[in-house]
């Protein structure tokens, strides 16, 4: 049976990991689940970890926020660009907003949501990589 | 130089805060505009199908609209289809619309949008709107529709030096023209610092970069080029009517700051009409907020890739300039009902190129474009009308 799900994905987050999937074919490889190989149309993919590190790629601060997030905000919105070149939307915290910079390091972190109600999935978030020197 | 099919009559509702109105009855404005417009037209015996455009049945807790709004333009038995293509729901319904009288299935139909919306509060409008975003990756994460473009509108400002002051001048001319549009839902003059000064919505995008949260509806009658003249001395018809997608989430997609469904369907307008961006006189563009109007301009051509700001900062899409755009007011000042925005965009180029639109009429218009995008441009229509002989 193939696992390759969203459901699957936030399984994983819940464990710690981020998940990307990989073409076993054409090696292609994505940040968010597919049903199969959206370039060559294989069934063959497969889970692999990705090490959650990667830059700034663009960023917003949210100041009316999703109803889900309203006692966080103003909260950071960005897209990480991921190590392995495949991209993610997502939060960052834990950074000045004097700090914020487009290229600065980040790696990932996760948490869990409130509640029994569907979806409760662990979310992900991004924070400053503080062990990566080379800021571009 | 193919005519698709010809608009004999159009209407719109007065856009804004209705109060006390529900989408019903606002489309039966529209629709009674339209009718009255086209006195040669028995809208009972002679239209034969109804598409009509809605975001979502979360606003009123209604669904099913199609035999609704059929009921309610006075309009009996005839097939009716809802359409649902988040902000573009409307032009989407056109091509459906479109593709109808080309197959030879109908003569005669009419295409509408509406949305009613300012009875909600904003939170709840947030959430309604955002679910045209990814769920599981853009949603749950806390993106909204101001975010997404924002993330853009950084990318942009990163990558072409766009500023803040330049997305600002958008909203500055839309509410300028608005100011010539009775129809219009904002009726301010407004300056750079006023968007500036405005409050932060979501970083680089304040109050006034956003669109407005409106309530409204549209309607165009199409038939087939043939049979135009039986109902009007001044039919307009749709030459080319393009529709392409991306990736619904904007973080699968190559670039932050082009929007590759525009770039498509524009690519694909220009070649079945056989023009270029230099032939428009005119055009509607979809403005939700400032950063997109601005990267409309560069990818339906009008403009090189990164020189949008630049652009607008030298005034030629101003009424006047080198190819006014969103002479409406555009989604800024005008406003955004979502479902009936993308038939408000024709309805404008309409009145436009049939010299009816007033103080903002722009001289001798004979080609006019529209770009409607839906959700964060995952969806982009493009439709190009000439003035009919």
């Amino acid at each position: 049976m193939n696992n390759i799900s969203v459901e699957q994905f936030y399984s994983f987050c819940a464990q710690g990991k981020l998940m990307g999937v990989k073409c076993e074919e054409c090696k292609a490889l994505y940040s968010v689940p597919k049903p199969f190989c959206l370039k060559c149309n294989s069934k063959n993919l497969s889970w692999v970890q990705l090490k959650g590190v990667g830059k700034l790629a663009s960023y917003t601060i949210v100041y009316v926020p999703h109803p889900s997030f309203q006692n966080e905000a103003p909260y950071i919105l960005g897209v990480v660009e991921l190590e392995e070149g495949v991209k993610l939307l997502s939060r960052i915290k834990n950074v000045k907003l004097e700090e914020l910079k487009i290229g600065m390091p980040l790696k990932i972190d996760f948490e869990k949501t409130e509640g029994n109600a569907w979806p409760n999935w662990v979310r992900y978030y991004f924070k400053p990589n503080l062990t990566e020197n080379n800021i571009l | 130089m193919k005519v698709l099919a010809s608009i004999v009559s159009a209407g719109l509702s007065k856009f804004g805060k209705l109060d006390g109105l529900y989408a019903r009855e606002i489309f039966a404005e529209a629709a009674k505009e339209a009718f009255d417009n086209c006195p040669n037209l028995n809208p009972r015996k002679d239209i034969e199908a109804l598409f009509i455009g809605q975001m979502s049945e979360a606003y009123e807790r209604q669904g099913h609209i199609g035999p609704l709004m059929l009921n309610w333009s006075g309009l009996d038995d005839i097939p009716a289809f809802r359409v649902e293509s988040a902000c573009a729901s409307s032009s989407v319904a056109l091509r459906v619309g479109v593709m109808a009288i080309m197959s030879n299935m109908h003569d005669i139909v009419m295409v509408g949008g509406v949305e009613k919306m300012t009875h909600l509060p904003t939170s709840s409008n947030m959430e309604i709107l955002a679910s045209a975003a990814d769920f599981p990756f853009e949603q749950w994460n806390g993106a909204t529709f101001p975010s997404l473009f924002a993330l853009m509108a950084t990318a942009h400002m990163h990558e072409y030096g766009t500023t803040e002051e330049q997305m600002a001048l958008v909203a500055v001319k839309n509410h300028e023209n608005a100011l010539l549009n009775h129809k219009a839902h904002m009726q301010k003059k407004i300056s750079v610092e006023d968007v500036l000064s405005s409050k932060v919505v979501s970083w680089p995008l304040k109050l006034y970069d956003c669109s407005l949260i409106s309530d409204g509806a549209s309607c165009v009658i199409l038939t087939k080029p043939e049979l135009a003249k039986k109902f009007t001395d001044t039919p307009v018809n749709i030459i080319a009517s393009t529709q392409a997608q991306d990736s619904l989430n904007i973080f699968e997609r190559e670039s932050l700051t082009t929007l590759k469904s525009i770039k498509l369907a524009a690519k694909e307008a220009f070649k079945a009409s056989g023009l270029t961006p230099k032939d428009v006189d005119i055009a509607e563009v979809h403005d939700c907020f400032t950063i997109a109007e601005i990267i409309a301009y560069e990818d339906l051509g009008f403009c090189n890739k990164g020189f949008g700001g630049k652009f607008i900062e030298e005034g030629e899409t101003k009424i006047g300039g080198e190819i006014p755009v969103n002479t409406s007011g555009g989604l800024k000042a005008k406003g955004h009902p979502v479902g009936a925005t993308g038939i408000a965009q024709i309805y404008e180029v309409y009145l436009q190129l049939i010299g009816e639109a007033e103080k903002r009429q722009v001289n001798n218009a004979e080609i006019g474009l529209t770009c409607n995008i839906g959700g964060s441009g995952a969806t982009a229509t493009v439709n190009i009308l000439k003035r009919g002989d």
